[in-house]
């Protein structure tokens, strides 16, 4: 069982020490982590997926429970408890959609069979156009394989803390991937550009300069933001797959969606 | 003496994985490091510019690197032993991956890059089956899923393998490496022995050679149909 997880501090681009004492995460708290490009953001996941322990280039420190995680923790794929998705829309292994699930799931040790097809089908709901098992993974669009990736953290990976990595970049669901994943009472923590994820998580640590600079907590005038946000960006969602389906947009629909 | 050997597939990261283990350990060890290649390399120098340590090469032209690895490395291990080497550091030529060039001391590293193809450590064969260590390069460029597909590969070539990955320009989690070659023994320059059998067998008597065909070599030959090296063939 995770119950918590603790980020020691490292140390920022030129050398200096991080100024907090300590950060700790619960089991179920929603994380999102903002800043500019290049001011290590993916550099803070990557040592939370790692586990690092002074040995990134960050120089921190992750603990487990209030533990130092063991080497089977850290680098047995079926032993741990983190999945990343990472910025990645892109698959090397020459494998088709099924092998590479399959190899995965070994990795993973899950015997389920029916999850390469529950992983495949879900993945479907994120994605425009559909991924069939035996299509190749190298061959699928970037949106395709991020979906793919998603669901294979959510139902393979199946760990108690979800890493996503700029999931709005991918062009797919994203309201239907943060709800899935709010549902499932896991630490989530997004890495993110977007307004509405940023507002939606409780928690919120801003980074610059390769350091944590601030940490801030969702407060009530932030919630009312986030809803309103939520509300546009249906519309925008809307408004974009009309135009995905080569469909002009018309008086009606603007009635209907911008009344 | 340390020894370690690392060998892998061009452009796997060989070069920089040494570049971080020299920056680790240089202040604490005398470092020499050898560079077996076939027609051009630049790796001595960049070292030796960098960090100042022992650095050799040699161009194995048109024997089989692997093979010239093993002429060499004899003269290698008192070269560095007679300039007062703690650590010696030998990094393959990286092209055929027939040969394992691991001695029964010191560690085997192999160095296998993310994007290297998901069949690359099946068809590798005792490159990978024979290392001590592998040490999986340029992780940040997949996925955390991709990455598990290929150590689950790996795994299922070589049980016993101890795996790493790294991005190793910036030097991530390669601690258990640097435990893993302080804890290495001191070798016995007098007995080291390669850990698996080279098929050197075609290269010292084809060199020159431009014909193609059996007919045209010595040895122990090949043919397209039939079984592998069963007799030696003496030319007509």
């Amino acid at each position: 069982m995770i119950r918590e997880l603790i980020i020691y501090p490292g140390v920022d681009k030129s050398g200096f020490r991080e100024r907090f004492t300590y950060i700790k995460l619960k089991a179920g708290e929603t994380v999102s982590i903002v800043g500019p490009t290049g001011s290590g953001k993916t550099a803070l996941i990557t040592d939370i997926e790692l586990l690092a322990q002074e040995d990134t280039y960050t120089k921190r420190r992750i603990t487990i429970n209030g533990q130092v995680p063991s080497d089977e923790i850290r680098y047995n794929p079926a032993m741990k408890p983190i999945v990343m998705i990472t910025q990645n829309t892109k698959c090397f292994a020459d494998l088709t959609t099924e092998e590479f699930l399959r190899i995965h799931a070994r990795a993973r040790k899950i015997s389920d069979h029916g999850v390469i097809k529950d992983t495949i089908d879900l993945a479907n709901t994120f994605t425009g156009e559909k991924i069939k098992k035996d299509t190749r993974v190298t061959v699928l669009s970037g949106g395709q394989t991020r979906s793919l990736l998603i669901a294979d953290a959510i139902l393979i990976g199946a760990a108690p803390i979800i890493l996503l990595d700029e999931i709005e970049n991918a062009g797919i669901f994203k309201q239907e991937v943060v709800r899935l994943i709010h549902n499932a009472g896991k630490m989530v923590i997004f890495v993110t550009h977007d307004p509405v994820i940023a507002l939606l998580t409780k928690t919120r640590i801003i980074m610059e300069n390769g350091a944590v600079k601030n940490i801030l907590y969702q407060n009530e005038p932030e919630i009312r933001a986030a809803r309103n946000l939520l509300e546009l960006d249906r519309k925008i969602g809307n408004v974009r797959e009309e135009l995905r389906a080569g469909k002009a947009i018309t008086f009606d629909f603007l009635s209907v969606n911008f009344a | 003496m340390k020894l370690v050997v690392i060998a892998g597939p061009p452009s796997a990261g060989k070069t920089t994985l040494t570049r971080q283990i020299v920056k680790r350990f240089k202040d604490e060890m005398i470092i020499a490091f050898l560079k077996i290649d076939v027609v051009k390399a630049y790796e001595d120098i960049e070292l030796k510019k960098e960090f100042g340590i022992l650095t050799k090469k040699i161009y194995s032209g048109d024997l089989c690197p692997d093979h010239a690895g093993v002429m060499v490395l004899g003269d290698a291990v008192e070269w560095a032993e007679e300039n007062g080497a703690d650590l010696l550091i030998v990094e393959s030529a990286g092209l055929c991956l027939r040969c394992s060039p691991y001695l029964n001391q010191g560690l085997g590293v192999i160095v296998l890059s993310s994007i290297s193809g998901i069949h690359a450590p099946e068809k590798m064969g005792a490159m990978v089956s024979l290392a001590d260590i592998a040490v999986i390069t340029k992780i940040d460029l997949v996925s955390q899923a991709e990455r598990e597909v290929m150590i689950q590969k790996i795994k299922e070539v070589h049980t016993k393998i101890i795996l790493m990955e790294t991005n190793a320009l910036q030097g991530n989690s390669l601690h258990r490496l640097y435990k893993l070659i302080q804890d290495s023994p001191e070798i016995d320059g007098k007995n080291l022995i390669l850990k698996g059998n080279p098929p050197l067998g075609t290269c010292t008597i084809c060199i020159g050679r431009k014909e193609i065909g059996w007919r045209h070599h010595f040895g122990v030959v090949q043919k397209l149909d039939g079984p592998v090296a069963e007799y030696l063939y003496r030319g007509e």
